[in-house]
């Protein structure tokens, strides 16, 4: 399975980057679960490269929130996603642990495609009003042209 | 001597109920959520989140109600909470190249691949206050346009084709960390890097407009200034492979400088770089500036003893929690200090008084 990663690595982040208020009206009845990590609080170092090309440097920190899950068929998931909400750790964990599971069709479209589009639509949103401010240069006739 | 006293709970109790409805203002105009300050105060939330050093806006804007809108006192704040969090790792460094930009213009070029995109801009305002504002109304909404699916490579990556800048070649050593490990100078890029990226954004100002007017001149142009969002990610030790786990906005500077080589190097252009988070332009610049005028060792320039040159002036005063913490402190209590520097000056004028006018003991008392 050598893509294997590459399509957890994109749920995943499709889980982290979800506002946590589209995640939780998607996801209305969380599975039983335990917890193997209670969603905790926490923080990443942010880093950069110098020239953007570069060496690493440090530049601040991010806050985020960790949690693993265990499913009671025994599918551990996993969620570390940006801000402080502990429910929206949560919930991507579960759904990161369903995705393994028999559930994964399922969720994939009833979770990740809308969270999906929605982000790509806000992303496109930004990008057209960004498109309108693109300066488009003309010359003015200058002397030696008439 | 060293002299502990009690007293003043009471007061201390009454003042902070006071600062309470200070803060409150007028209970008939309506009090603001944490969530408009994040959502129309957003460059003071990040101004917070830069030189509090954590990417967080609703803590960020929590801190400016709190602090009365005292934006230092709201750093202090954040600067405070993030010293309780566990750090969970570090992010791989983020990828500018491939920012989603709002923002991207360059003052050296004029057309190039992506284009110069103004964003959401105060430039070409002309600052006169828009009493419309007064009005509560609501803003119509931005135009449009097609997006060209095209990338936006940096500027420096064109001149560094004909090898006419000098290149930063990738190098992921893990970073020094001043959060982490004591300061020591001379700092290396990187960590100097890490304190100007949470410096105060006046100081930042100043010094970087003093190396402009020749304390350290450096000749800057902007090369590029692209703000925009990058996706952030981390490796979990959980599974052992990086995950995107959010994305944060940053401001990016590159500046370009005229420099007519050394012995090691030949005559091309040098860069300066700035890194903020958020939208943060003119932080981003200062930044930028900066960093470049602290080089000078490293390509062989002069030192002129320009503020702007001194790694140790910079990188120790540059930051404004360190700054106002000792700059506060001479406010509380210094009764046993102060009672011993009167002892002392009432001695030496005693003293003074009888060696100009031997005999005049009495009159000295």
């Amino acid at each position: 399975m050598p893509n294997a990663n590459e399509t957890r690595k994109d749920w995943m982040a499709v889980l982290a980057k979800a506002p946590p208020g589209r995640l939780a009206a998607l996801m209305p009845d969380p599975p039983p679960h335990e917890f193997l990590r209670a969603p905790e609080i926490g923080a990443v170092m942010l880093r950069g490269r110098i020239g953007g090309t570069g060496a690493a440097f440090n530049l601040g920190e991010m806050a985020v929130t960790r949690c693993s899950v265990r499913l009671g068929c025994g599918t551990v998931g996993h969620a570390c996603v940006q801000g402080r909400d502990k429910d929206h750790a949560r919930r991507a964990a579960l759904a990161d642990a369903l995705m393994q599971t028999d559930a994964a069709a399922e969720i994939a479209t009833s979770v990740l495609a809308s969270l999906r589009n929605e982000a790509v639509a806000k992303r496109d949103a930004r990008a057209a009003k960004a498109a309108a401010t693109r300066v488009e240069f003309f010359t003015l006739v200058r002397g030696e042209d008439q | 001597m060293y002299v502990a006293v009690k007293g003043g709970e009471r007061a201390i109790d009454a003042a902070h109920a006071w600062l309470a409805e200070e803060r409150r203002g007028d209970p008939a105009v309506p009090e603001l959520s944490v969530a408009q300050i994040r959502e129309q105060m957003t460059l003071a939330v990040n101004r917070v989140m830069a030189e509090g050093s954590l990417y967080d806006p609703d803590l960020a804007a929590l801190a400016i109600k709190q602090a009365r809108g005292d934006l230092i006192e709201a750093v202090f704040l954040i600067r405070a909470w993030r010293t309780t969090l566990p750090r969970f790792g570090a992010s791989e460094p983020v990828d500018t190249g491939a920012m989603a930009v709002d923002r991207r213009i360059s003052a050296t070029f004029k057309d190039l691949p992506g284009g110069q995109v103004l964003g959401p801009t105060f430039d070409y305002t002309h600052r006169l206050l828009d009493f419309a504002l007064a009005a509560e109304g609501e803003a119509p909404p931005a135009p449009t346009a097609d997006v060209r699916d095209e990338p936006v490579p940096h500027v420096a990556t064109l001149l560094n084709r004909d090898g006419l800048i000098e290149d930063e070649a990738p190098d992921d050593t893990p970073p020094p960390d001043l959060t982490r490990q004591p300061l020591e100078l001379p700092a290396s890029r990187a960590l100097r890097l890490q304190a100007l990226a949470r410096g105060d954004e006046g100081f930042l100002l100043s010094l970087a407009y003093s190396t402009q007017r020749g304390y350290g001149r450096t000749h800057a142009f902007v090369g590029e200034l692209r703000i925009g969002r990058v996706a952030v990610k981390v490796e979990l030790p959980e599974l052992g492979f990086a995950v995107e786990i959010g994305e944060v906005e940053l401001t990016e500077c590159e500046s370009v400088n005229q420099f007519r080589g050394s012995k090691t190097e030949p005559p091309q252009f040098t860069r300066g770089y700035g890194l903020v988070m958020g939208q943060s332009e003119r932080m981003a610049l200062s930044m930028s500036l900066v960093d470049r005028a602290l080089r000078w060792q490293e390509l062989g320039e002069d030192f002129t003893g320009a503020p702007a040159q001194d790694e140790e002036f910079v990188i120790s005063h540059c930051d404004n929690i360190q700054a106002t913490g000792f700059l506060e402190h001479i406010k509380l209590p210094h009764y046993v200090d102060f009672q011993a520097e009167l002892e002392l000056v009432r001695r030496l004028r005693r003293e003074a008084l009888l060696a100009a006018n031997p005999g005049a003991e009495e009159a000295a008392e």
